[in-house]
């Protein structure tokens, strides 16, 4: 049990949250960090270099 | 007893379609088209693992019952793990999404790919709303009181009342899954099936 | 059938070209892991919301006066659940997909009449209280214009509703029974039996909180607790979650349309439906890209394919 209770959050984000607020837009921290989080991987997943091209030219 | 009798079963004929359309080497390929080299490529299985986690926690969650994590830390934690692989989850999904769409990864007999993935992402969403209304606690109350109105008015909600804690928890943890899970394995096998889509000609060509 | 024409954002070139090493098991168990470590590590460092269910007890205590005329909103049918319309009553058409009434037509399949299921059942299963009992017999034999009457009577002066020495006031005259109900009412949802009543009205077992949740959600106690929490469908409150967790970020195209004109204005009379209309159809759209032309073309016209497959594109010249 004690486990379990040393894993309790160590930052819990149980205080209210920050909001932004443009116009019509009303966005929490936390989901536009995840949303930017998201573009960002996907930016990153297609631009990132892939590795292994060169052990499957020696694979020929 | 004939080899034509024999050939003309049930059993044989489904045993010789299935692995004339999938044989081992298409279902656990070892080696892959060279044009496979990007990370975009990860997501699709990034998917499929947190799909996994989803499940092993909810299956933990739901052997003590639905009230056991608000009075255990153990359950507590148990809780935080579900919530985070169901939005890692929908994180790797939507990257995922976005991939195959560039690569019109549709083309040369895959629309049936992209529709299972399609219909997975909307039962996924309905999965984690009945989730959510299952929470037992403040966030479940207001969720399921402002959603009734919506479901409410398509007329939906005479049949499917997000107010009622038994209906909801049944959907998230029996219905909802299963039509999940048998939607992912059949697009994962659908993938597997159709191979990889190879990508756009340089020039439009014409084929024969 | 001898040659086809080649339609590039529905066929598929064939492929000719080499194959290289690929560890399909390997890579599905480093993404297990990987991910495992991933969901480890933040439900450590952030763990999850779990704020406490309101009940109708906090919320009487809390907020008495709210409590108290929210039962009168059920008892004169002003109340949201009152005026609901289907599924739960007539009172209202509901709202309207341009001309079809939809919840309408499916019609009344929750019956919940708030007089008798919010206020008159949950008060004659209160213990016998001489003066209640009362209450209950001159209402029942009461004719439904003298009730109306009595309520009305009531309604009027509720403006002047207080909550003093734990009783509910109200200076009206010719109320009949009104204001026994009103505060015996508060007294019992004080109590927390009230909250019991309402779910154990349909019997012992239960797992259905239509019911108290409907009356909840009917008093301001629950949108002000969620208005802090920045839970309100102005405040995109279906994408967000208790605290600083985060919510549904995929539900942000549903909660965009509330945002905005028409939806919050001409049209938000029966915005619901309208959003929920929209949404099927742009579901529909994802689900049929592959056979609309102009928007199966946009992969191959936006030319992000080109980064995908550059590696592929250059081994080619
Ligand atoms: C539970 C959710 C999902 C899982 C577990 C999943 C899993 C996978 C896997 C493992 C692959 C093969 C590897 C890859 O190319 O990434 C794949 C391919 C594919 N997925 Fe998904 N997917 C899911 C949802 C979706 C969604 C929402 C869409 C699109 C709307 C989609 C469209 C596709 C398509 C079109 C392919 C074929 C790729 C090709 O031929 O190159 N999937 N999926």
């Amino acid at each position: 049990m004690a486990f379990f209770t040393a894993l309790g959050a160590l930052v819990p984000l149980d205080h209210f949250g920050h909001y932004f607020h443009w116009h019509f837009i009303y966005l929490s921290l936390s989901n536009l960090i995840i949303i930017l989080l998201m573009i960002a991987t996907f930016l990153a997943a297609i631009l990132a270099p892939f590795p292994g091209r060169k052990s499957r030219k020696e694979h020929q | 007893m004939s080899t034509t009798e024999i050939d003309r079963q049930w059993t044989t004929r489904l045993r010789q379609r299935a692995t004339g359309k999938l044989p081992p080497e298409k279902l656990l390929p070892d080696t892959q088209p060279t044009y496979v080299a990007s990370w975009i490529y990860v997501f699709g299985v990034a998917t499929l693992a947190a799909l996994i986690m989803v499940i092993v926690t909810g299956c933990i969650l739901a052997i003590r019952g639905p009230l056991w994590w608000h009075g255990s830390v153990y359950g507590h934690f148990v809780n935080s793990l579900h919530l985070w692989s169901v939005e890692i989850f929908f994180f790797t999904m939507i990257v995922h999404l976005w991939g195959k769409f560039f690569m019109a990864a549709w083309r040369g007999g895959r629309t049936l790919t992209w529709m299972t993935g399609v219909v997975t992402f909307l039962a996924s969403i309905a999965t984690a709303f009945t989730g959510y209304a299952s929470q037992t606690n403040f966030d479940s109350q207001w969720i399921t009181t402002q959603a009734k109105d919506g479901i409410n008015a398509t007329g939906a909600g005479a049949y499917f009342n997000v107010l009622n804690l038994g209906q909801m928890l049944m959907w998230h943890i029996v219905l909802l899954p299963l039509a999940a899970v048998v939607l992912t394995a059949l697009h994962v096998l659908l993938v597997r099936v159709k191979g990889v889509v190879p990508p756009f000609a340089e020039k439009v060509e014409v084929h024969s | 059938m001898s040659s086809k024409r080649f339609r590039p954002d529905v066929d598929a070139p064939e492929y000719h070209g080499r194959y290289s090493p690929y560890d399909i098991i390997k890579e599905g168990t480093i993404a297990i892991v990987l991910v495992g470590l991933l969901t480890i590590i933040l439900a450590i460092v952030f763990g999850s919301p779990d704020e406490r269910a309101i009940t109708i007890k906090t919320w009487s205590n809390a907020a008495p006066v709210d409590f108290a005329t929210t039962a009168l909103s059920e008892l004169n049918g002003t109340s949201g659940t009152a005026q609901y319309g289907a599924p739960y009553n007539t009172a209202s058409t509901g709202q309207q997909l341009g001309p079809l009434q939809l919840s309408k037509w499916v019609g009344v399949r929750i019956p919940i009449n708030t007089v008798k299921d919010f206020v008159i059942s949950p008060l004659r299963a209160m213990p016998s209280q001489p003066a209640l009992r009362d209450a209950l017999t001159q209402w029942i034999s009461a004719s439904t214009s003298t009730q109306d009457a009595w309520v009305a009577n009531y309604t009027k002066a509720a403006d002047k509703l207080t909550f003093t020495n734990s009783v509910v006031t109200v200076p009206a005259a010719n109320a009949g029974p009104v204001p026994i109900f009103i505060n015996d009412l508060t007294q019992m949802a004080r109590t927390g039996a009230l909250d019991q009543a309402l779910i154990t009205e349909s019997g012992y077992y239960t797992t259905d909180y239509t019911r108290p949740l409907l009356f909840l959600a009917d008093g301001a106690y629950l949108e002000s607790v969620a208005t802090k929490q920045h839970l309100l469908g102005t405040q995109w409150g279906m994408m967000n979650e208790t605290g600083s967790y985060p919510g549904q970020a995929w539900l942000w195209l549903y909660s965009f349309w509330y945002q905005i004109p028409p939806f919050n204005s001409s049209w938000g009379a029966n915005a619901d439906v309208l959003v929920w209309g929209l949404m099927m159809l742009l579901s529909a759209l994802l689900l049929l890209v592959p056979f609309i032309p102009g928007l199966r073309s946009i992969p191959r016209r936006s030319r992000v394919y080109r980064l995908i497959w550059r590696e592929h594109y250059r081994d080619q010249k």
